[in-house]
């Protein structure tokens, strides 16, 4: 059996047949696949929908992000709109954002936006996907609120101290992405250009954009 | 310890001291993603058994030592787990007997 | 509905409740100025029990300057909470 069976092959998958992750299985992963498959014996969800889930998930990726950032930076009226109601403006890219209350950040030289969610883990996933691991532990959520600048430094961001820096805790209902400064000498570069400089880092706002 | 700290929740971290942050990630497994899916679909318009709200309620409700032990779809499952038992969807002798046929079809003696 | 203009000034009362809710520890009893106005939401705190969430809440964006809420605060440093009318009151 592959073990990289799920990165591909979607149409040999047997969701009701969940042992094809090949290793040793913690007991919340059995957990898992009991649950679900008396889910859909029940009739309280089907297969199908699962798999569907499941792939809609996976097609959203920091791309879509980056894609409206690249937007906001050669469209200074998509920019205005993307600020002022980001829900509209991330549907004008086809990109599907219900039920997410979405609002965007401009960072400038005198302000910089980083976002974060201390009591779990709220995050713009129909914008960039699932968060990354880091997102999600102890020591980011505990410290990007009282040390931001150190925190900043580890992820490799210096900033000036001249900068001043907000900090946003998804504590609730919205949900933050930011929209970073435009790195220098990119004057020349396509839309689609720029999108490929731009990571998901940088839209949750621990890193800067570089042009390299 | 300051008023209110013996009522702060273990998940209520914002603050805190903490080491270093492991910016090692890991690729989502198809079971995590399968609980992730599983969620969205209980919590979706059509279905409704599941609010988000009551999921972090379920998961503060793990315990301390549970919550760290866990990884992050660990806690899901059993918090998801916890909620379809509270509601009746599912009982714990289906349960139970669902993984025990898991484990042997896995040829998991444990 | 009684409500916060942007630019007022709140502080979050000092309560510990039991239960499920949205306002961080850290921000308890600590004083900061409404950043916007995010609308109308169930109310967290009972949907997290079953419950229809209603009536709904006025939900604010509350900017805390970081020396307000810690001794420790870096200048420069503003940290923005997302919380519900019931937790606040005018400062």
């Amino acid at each position: 059996m592959s073990t990289d069976h799920h990165h591909h092959d979607h149409d040999h998958e047997h969701i009701d047949h969940p042992d094809t992750d090949a290793g040793p299985w913690s007991e919340h992963r059995y957990i898992e696949g009991a649950l679900r498959e008396l889910l859909i014996e029940k009739g309280v969800v089907t297969a199908e929908e699962m798999r569907a889930q499941v792939e809609r998930m996976e097609g959203r990726n920091p791309g879509l992000g980056a894609r409206v950032v690249a937007r906001a930076w050669t469209d200074p009226d998509y920019k205005a709109r993307l600020l002022e109601d980001a829900n509209a403006a991330v549907d004008e890219l086809g990109i599907e954002i219900q039920p997410t209350h979405l609002i965007a950040l401009e960072n400038t030289p005198e302000e910089h936006n980083v976002v974060v969610c201390t009591l779990c883990s709220c995050y713009p996933r129909n914008l960039l996907g699932l968060p990354p691991d880091w997102y999600k532990a102890r020591a980011y959520r505990s410290r990007v609120v009282r040390e931001p600048r150190a925190v900043l430094r580890e992820f490799g961001t210096e900033l000036p101290d001249s900068t001043r820096i907000r900090v946003h805790d998804s504590t609730a209902d919205m949900r933050y992405v930011v929209l970073p400064r435009r790195p220098e000498d990119t004057e020349g570069m396509s839309e689609e250009e720029l999108a490929a400089l731009v990571g998901r880092d940088a839209m949750i706002g621990v890193s800067v954009v570089t042009k390299d | 310890m300051s008023e209110g700290e013996a009522h702060r929740g273990y998940h209520d971290m914002g603050g805190d001291q903490a080491g270093a942050i492991d910016q090692e990630g890991h690729a989502y497994l198809l079971w995590e993603k399968r609980i992730d899916a599983m969620m969205v679909l209980l919590s979706g318009p059509e279905k409704k058994l599941i609010r988000v709200d009551e999921l972090r309620r379920a998961i503060e409700s793990l315990g301390p030592d549970v919550y760290e032990d866990l990884s992050y779809y660990e806690r899901w499952t059993a918090a998801i787990t916890a909620l379809m038992l509270e509601k009746g969807v599912v009982s714990q002798a289906e349960l139970d007997a669902k993984v025990a046929a898991m484990k042997a079809a896995r040829g998991d003696a444990a | 509905m009684s409500g916060f203009d942007v630019g007022a000034s709140v502080r979050v009362r000092l309560a510990y409740p039991t239960g499920h809710c949205r306002t961080p520890f850290y921000c308890r009893g600590k004083t900061g100025v409404v950043e916007r106005v995010c609308g109308a939401f169930r109310n967290p705190e009972t949907l997290a029990y079953g419950q229809d969430g209603e009536p709904q809440l006025t939900l604010y964006r509350v900017r805390f300057a970081a020396n307000d809420l810690w001794a420790d605060g870096e200048p420069g440093v503003a940290v923005e909470i997302e919380l519900y009318e019931p937790w606040l009151e005018s400062a």
